[in-house]
């Protein structure tokens, strides 16, 4: 009695699969895994490439390999998430061909892919903006310098109310919201106004998403916090833009001012990697170059900001 | 009559003592289904409205309106069947082992102790250690296979020490009664033992599977993947799961990933109580029957 039971037990969950590959096998069509350049080009190019790193950058290259696919629908791209440094350690061995990058490559890492004799190209595909944000309520603030907005989250950081950071400003509690440690935004952020990565005072409300920073600022009328431009641009309703001062004037981050450089220092240039070796590889090579040329219109579209056009124009030219 | 008299204000006063309690163990059993509720609610305001056919049969989009989970669900579906595969007649082998056949010594007892501590262990230590154990040093790659192992490996403690404390719980003089008709070891695990106990046993996995189905750490550390355009079609192919979908869709600014995040926690929750539920069902067939 116990091994019918347990035969049953077994084969329900294969059943339920077997019956249900059977009804979406009309939507798909699988393809084996392994690479196999077709010497013809154009339309009938096929294979398999793997794309890992930064969620930061994610968004663009789904974008990307998304309309890529409607033109090449047997070319297999894959596209993880294990952040920037995890998506190096993989490109470091040749495990992927294409790396997400929300900062420039390390020293460590560039060390790692010549042992490997692993070659590679830096290409620039947007500016990330990170914005600092007040509660809609807040009337006082409307700009800040940087110097101000160190004074407020370096280490030792003393600032507790309002009126410390300016002396007009009310004498209300300072209520601070920022992402965790792990995520590059904040290495990036310290690194720019407090001068030293992951440098930061230590009470503040953290989180790793950035939807709970916004809903923070949102409730809160004494909060002050920091986050990507695209969390701002869909919240637009729910936040205020502090503008920020770098010494030639306040200036509010928008895709114009963060695009011509003039909202500094809290833009960045996200990149990918790709492998040169790979790139000697038909799909690999129409991927990236559909990425520099039909990217920057996905750009915007997924709350990014554009470069200027020369940028995607030396990109092609890298890989020519 | 003086006497009678403090019994019945006693006895009130005891009876009163137990109907507070009462009510406080209400409460606590209350919290834990409100909070159930709240939740459930709370995730169908939000995504029974983006749940249509479009959304389990199409690949992950940039745009809200055509994302779906065709590609996560499948993963989900292949690596739950392999674990189950996997770890149920391991768990079981293992209890029964440890149980029926393993002399009381130093060696059992370091066994149980290292099962009991595993039980305990962070589910990304899993994740690493499927990662370099399947993934590079078995050269499974990424693949289905190795993420599978790898929830075996995390769901095997649990089912262990489920199925022991349900084969602990037949009694002894069912064992004796059989060996003194000349029963041998096997006979009396199989016809005996494993009959009663196999309602606890399947408790015991229900609960191993209910926590492996919604792992995102280990799962991310093996497979990393979100955007994939293919249901896996043998067990080394790459794969994604429903949690590592769920999670990029919360983290994305615009609000529509938020209703597509709550319409993929609906899926998994019918997957994961559909598994459920069928386990439930045997169980219940079976005890009926051993009750018989």
């Amino acid at each position: 009695m116990f091994s019918k039971l347990t035969r049953k037990w077994f084969i329900l969950p294969l059943a339920i699969m077997a019956v249900a590959s059977v009804l979406f096998a009309g939507c798909t069509s699988s393809q084996p895994t392994t690479s196999s350049p077709s010497p013809m080009t154009g339309l009938s190019l096929s294979g398999t490439i793997e794309i890992d790193g930064s969620s930061t950058v994610y968004p663009i290259t789904e974008a990307v390999a998304e309309e890529f696919r409607k033109l090449h629908p047997q070319i297999r791209i894959n596209v993880g998430i294990s952040g920037t440094g995890g998506g190096f350690k993989r490109f470091v061995v040749g495990e992927t061909q294409i790396s997400d990058a929300s900062r420039p490559i390390k020293d460590s890492e560039k060390e790692q892919a010549a042992k490997n004799k692993i070659e590679w190209i830096e290409m620039p595909v947007a500016y990330d903006g990170l914005s600092v944000m007040v509660n809609p309520q807040n009337t006082w603030v409307t700009s800040m310098t940087v110097a101000e907005l160190k004074k407020i989250w370096e280490p030792n950081s003393t600032i507790k109310r309002w009126n410390q950071i300016r002396s007009e400003w009310p004498d209300q509690p300072i209520n601070l919201y920022g992402p965790g440690t792990d995520s590059g935004t904040f290495d990036y952020f310290t690194e720019t106004i407090n001068g030293k990565e992951d440098a930061s005072r230590p009470d503040y409300t953290a989180s790793e998403d950035d939807n709970v920073l916004v809903q923070g600022i949102a409730g809160d009328r004494n909060a002050l916090g920091y986050f990507g431009y695209a969390y701002y641009v869909e919240n637009k309703d729910k936040l205020k833009l502090v503008a920020i001062d770098s010494g030639s004037g306040p200036v509010l981050p928008s895709e114009q001012t963060i695009n011509d450089g003039t909202y500094k220092p809290l833009s960045r240039l996200i990149f990918i990697y790709a492998n040169k070796a790979a790139l000697t590889r038909p799909e690999v090579k129409e991927f990236v170059r559909f990425y520099m040329t039909e990217g920057p219109k996905l750009v915007s579209e997924v709350g990014y900001v554009q470069l200027p056009a020369r940028f995607y124009t030396e990109n092609l030219a890298k890989i020519q | 009559m003086r006497n009678g008299l403090t019994f019945y204000r006693h006895l009130k006063k005891r009876k009163l003592k137990g109907n507070i309690l009462s009510l406080i163990f209400l409460g606590s059993t209350m919290v834990g289904t409100l909070v159930l509720i709240v939740l459930i609610v709370d995730v169908l305001r939000d995504g029974v409205g983006w749940l249509d056919w479009q959304f389990l049969t199409s690949f992950p989009s940039r745009k809200p309106e055509e994302a779906g989970l065709l590609s996560a669900l499948f993963g989900t579906l292949w690596v739950m069947t392999l674990t189950a595969l996997f770890s149920f007649p391991i768990g079981i082998g293992t209890a029964i082992y440890l149980e029926e056949y393993a002399p009381d010594n130093r060696l059992k007892r370091f066994i149980q102790t290292n099962i009991n501590n595993l039980a305990g262990v962070p589910s990304i230590v899993y994740g690493l250690l499927g990662l370099s154990l399947f993934v590079q040093a078995l050269a499974m790659g990424r693949s289905v296979l190795a993420g599978a192992l790898t929830l075996t490996l995390m769901s095997l403690p649990v089912i262990i020490i489920a199925a022991q404390e349900a084969i602990r719980s037949v009694p002894e003089a069912h064992r004796l009664g059989a060996f003194a008709l000349g029963a041998s070891r096997w006979q009396v695990v199989r016809n005996i033992v494993l009959p009663s106990a196999l309602p606890g046993i399947l408790t015991g996995t229900i609960l191993a599977m209910s926590r492996a189905i919604g792992e995102a750490a280990p799962m991310i550390a093996i497979s990393a993947l979100v955007y994939l355009t293919f249901i896996p079609s043998n067990p080394l192919d790459r794969f994604t799961v429903l949690p590592i979908q769920i999670f990029n869709w919360v983290s994305r600014p615009q609000e529509d990933f938020q209703h597509l995040a709550a319409a993929g926690i609906i899926v998994l929750l019918v997957v994961l109580l559909s598994m459920n539920a069928a386990a439930i069902f045997l169980r219940n067939r079976y005890q009926k029957r051993t009750e018989e």
